[in-house]
């Protein structure tokens, strides 16, 4: 009879596991001694698939790359295909665009915070954050027709403007006409409207949520001083994002690196002090705080600027539908952009944004065809998810699952 | 009720009545608690669901009332499995071992002055014994299942089942110095003579202690680690199925509505009238208001429920070393010290002892 720790199998069917996280434990009693994750469960092969696609079919499966926030993995693959290309898109675009880097920044970190405070035990936060998340969820839908995966941004600008009216609730046998008028009071106007409306709302909301965590004895007891990581070891272990802003390096793409129109908006970066699970939490519901508040800022430039949203250049843009009703050359360019799309020139290039969780960036490599030759994803979580051995060390079960949902991880980018 | 059966069964020898009679209660008295358990359930969803600002279940019955007993078809037809490894004895014999003694505690539970199963002189150490026997059906649970997942929550509940239990037998010693009985009928009419004469006034930190360690006792959120499902995903009832789960079920709630019971009946007054005392009332057209009725103690056992889904709706778990400290370093210390001042209050003749 020999003495030997116990070895847990966690995951990858477990309520804890965010998606399809395993992670092998050896445990002396309830203490980690050691702790393997292992990866791969939800490859798609996506870097590879973008290799025989021109470059605009690529855009929806990025919106899958992190599925919590979707627009945001959109981003820097336009960004960087704009890069090679050469092109800007006009202002109005760049500023739709951070419009929704915000509301994706607020959905994935309601999203984390739901799920954190579920890991926690603490039921209610998760369906008080998925009732907000629900409006941000009908202004992707306005704007994009798609609630999760919107296939939003091309290169060159986006999609569509801001469409003028919301759709709206319809009374059926099970919704009175009374109610329905309740549900529609911010559906009245512009989507812009709609957005403007939550911004109104959600401090408070954020206020709520915080009644609930923040000066809790057990949710203090649960997060302070659990898996600390330091300021050296975080940048040593290429922690991006609140990761690595809990710890208390100010570092913000958006700041440090600013891309599209960050450099006119005002905001502040939030940083953490011991870099344990509890700064991260303050940090992220901080950063949710200021996301509002850009979201504000854009509102307000939206409301007074009009103008295009994609470049005018129908090598990249299809032409209007009536316009090729009667128009040659409008068609030619319509069978073109949607059968072969566009070449991009020899070169490549790295851009990143700041993911809601870090830095997010796609490398792309072009050989000069109509698809790229080299698509790498730069994922987050990825790098975060292989700190999580070191952060568990000598703390208990319990601990391990406040440690994932610190770290935020979503397989769906760590996988690819 | 008992003069008509007893005017029925008078051709029959007084013992076999007397046995009949019990077996009556019992019959009653179980066939309640599972409709409570099954209004529990049904009650549960509804607040937590109001309390999520979502509706709850909606869809079964009128307003969703028959969901519970929908869940219970349900759980009853599905297939039992056991798993390979498992010992066949002991994974079956548990849930037994947990729900047996979940029942039995309600022998001694004094309803109203008249209803009570078995009136015996050592009730509160029956229901001492009872109470933490069910852990027994807990950790054979989680061990015969063999899942480590099953086994770590076992342990826990061990554990937890130790220090919360020490803590709930002091509260309990304080409760039976004020009414110098073990039986809780008496223990009920030490309280009798109004709201500021029930145990809750001297004993207040008991009655807080003794509380949260019925929450712990009965495996309850926050307090729930040997469940733990975000951790050790449903812990010591893992692996199982149909109505071995429904029965772990059900002793869960069963235990619940009895501490809730157990927490009134002792501090609260049991069958008293929130009334009772006030002699201006007791003239007047409302003088049932005053009358000690079993429906105090089911608005006061009610009350206490409404708190054990009000902190599953709303606080995080504890972590296992936070939850025995708690025990040992917060929860047992108080009660010691409160036994104390029990006797310091004993000599002083203040409070309860003041007529004594």
């Amino acid at each position: 009879m020999t003495e030997s720790n116990l070895k847990l199998n966690f995951g990858p069917q477990h309520p804890a596991a965010h998606g399809v996280l395993r992670l092998i434990m050896e445990m002396d009693g309830e203490v980690i001694i050691n702790l393997d994750p292992h990866i791969g469960l939800l490859h798609r092969g996506t870097e590879k698939l973008a290799e025989i696609k021109p470059y605009n079919h690529s855009i929806g499966y990025m919106d899958r790359m992190d599925y919590v926030s979707m627009m945001c993995c959109e981003h820097p693959y336009v960004l960087a295909i704009e890069s090679l290309l050469d092109i800007t898109p006009p202002k109005r675009a760049q500023y739709i665009r951070v419009m929704f880097d915000e509301i994706t920044r607020i959905l994935n970190h309601l999203l984390w915070l739901g799920c954190h405070g579920l890991d926690i035990g603490a039921m209610a936060l998760f369906l008080y954050c998925f009732r907000e998340r629900e409006d941000l969820y009908d202004a992707y839908e306005a704007v994009s027709g798609a609630r999760m995966h919107a296939t939003y941004y091309r290169p060159g600008g986006v999609y569509r403007d801001l469409p003028e009216e919301m759709p709206q609730y319809k009374a059926n046998k099970f919704i009175s006409e009374k109610k329905v008028k309740r549900l529609n009071y911010n559906r009245e106007g512009s989507l812009l409207d709609f957005i403007e409306d939550f911004t109104n709302r959600f401090p408070s909301l954020v206020d709520e949520y915080e009644t609930l965590l923040t000066d809790n004895r057990i949710w203090k007891q649960r997060t302070v001083d659990i898996g600390v990581v330091t300021p050296e070891r975080a940048m040593q272990l290429g922690f991006t994002g609140p990761m690595l802003r809990g710890s208390g390096i100010e570092w913000d793409l958006r700041r440090n690196q600013s891309y599209e129109v960050y450099d006119e908006l005002d905001f502040l970066i939030p940083v953490g002090v011991n870099g344990d699970c509890y700064d991260r939490y303050l940090v992220r519901i901080e950063e949710m705080r200021q996301s509002n508040m850009i979201i504000q800022q854009c509102i307000r430039w939206l409301r007074e600027n009009q103008g295009p949203v994609m470049i005018g250049d129908h090598k990249y843009r299809p032409p209007k539908r009536d316009s090729m009703k009667h128009d040659m050359e409008s068609l030619i360019y319509h069978f073109k952009h949607f059968t072969e799309g566009y070449s991009v020139p020899e070169g490549n290039t790295y851009k990143a944004i700041e993911h809601p969780k870090g830095e997010f960036g796609v490398f792309l490599l072009s050989d000069g065809a109509n698809k790229p030759y080299r698509l790498k994803v730069r994922a987050p979580s990825f790098a975060h998810l292989a700190a999580i051995d070191e952060m568990s060390k000598g703390h208990m079960l319990a601990d391990v699952v406040s440690i994932i949902g610190t770290l935020d991880i979503v397989f769906g980018e760590i996988d690819r | 009720m008992k003069e008509f059966l007893s005017s029925l069964l008078s051709s029959l020898d007084p013992q076999w009545m007397s046995l009949i009679w019990s077996l009556f209660q019992i019959a009653i008295v179980t066939a309640c608690l599972i409709l409570t358990v099954i209004f529990l359930v049904f009650f549960e969803r509804k607040v937590i669901g109001y309390m999520h600002s979502r509706v709850g279940p909606n869809r079964v019955g009128p307003m969703g009332t028959l969901q519970s007993i929908a869940d219970t078809i349900k759980l009853l037809l599905k297939e039992v499995i056991i798993p390979a490894k498992a010992d066949k004895f002991f994974f079956l014999l548990s849930p037994i071992l947990l729900l047996v003694p979940a029942l039995a505690a309600w022998a001694v539970i004094p309803f109203s002055p008249e209803f009570i199963i078995a009136d015996i002189n050592a009730g509160l150490l029956y229901l001492l014994a009872l109470t933490s026997f069910g852990v027994y059906g807990v950790i054979l649970g989680g061990w015969a299942s063999n899942s480590k997942y099953a086994f770590l929550g076992s342990m826990r509940a061990a554990a937890q089942m130790v220090a919360y239990e020490i803590a709930m037998g002091f509260a309990l010693v304080g409760v039976l110095m004020a009414s110098g009985s073990l039986k809780l009928g008496e223990i009920v009419a030490a309280q009798s003579g109004g709201v500021l004469s029930w145990f809750w006034v001297p004993l207040f930190p008991l009655f807080i202690v003794y509380f949260i360690s019925g929450i712990a006792e009965t495996n309850r959120h926050p307090f729930d680690l040997a469940e733990g499902e975000a951790e050790i995903v449903a812990g010591f009832h893992v692996e199982y199925s149909g109505i071995g789960f429904a029965i772990f079920f059900l002793a869960e709630y069963i235990n619940m509505a009895l501490i809730s019971v157990l927490t009134s009946i002792l501090f609260l007054g049991g069958w008293e009238s929130f009334f009772a005392g006030l002699t201006f009332l007791e003239d007047s057209i409302l003088a049932f208001v005053v009358e000690p009725s079993i429906f105090w103690l089911l608005i006061k056992a009610l009350f206490f429920l409404f708190v054990f889904v009000w902190l599953r709706a709303s606080f995080p778990r504890y972590r296992y070393d936070q939850l025995m400290s708690l025990g040992w370093k917060v929860l047992i210390p108080i009660t010691i010290v409160w036994i104390g001042v029990e006797c310091v209050m004993y000599v002083m003749q203040v409070g309860p002892w003041s007529v004594a």
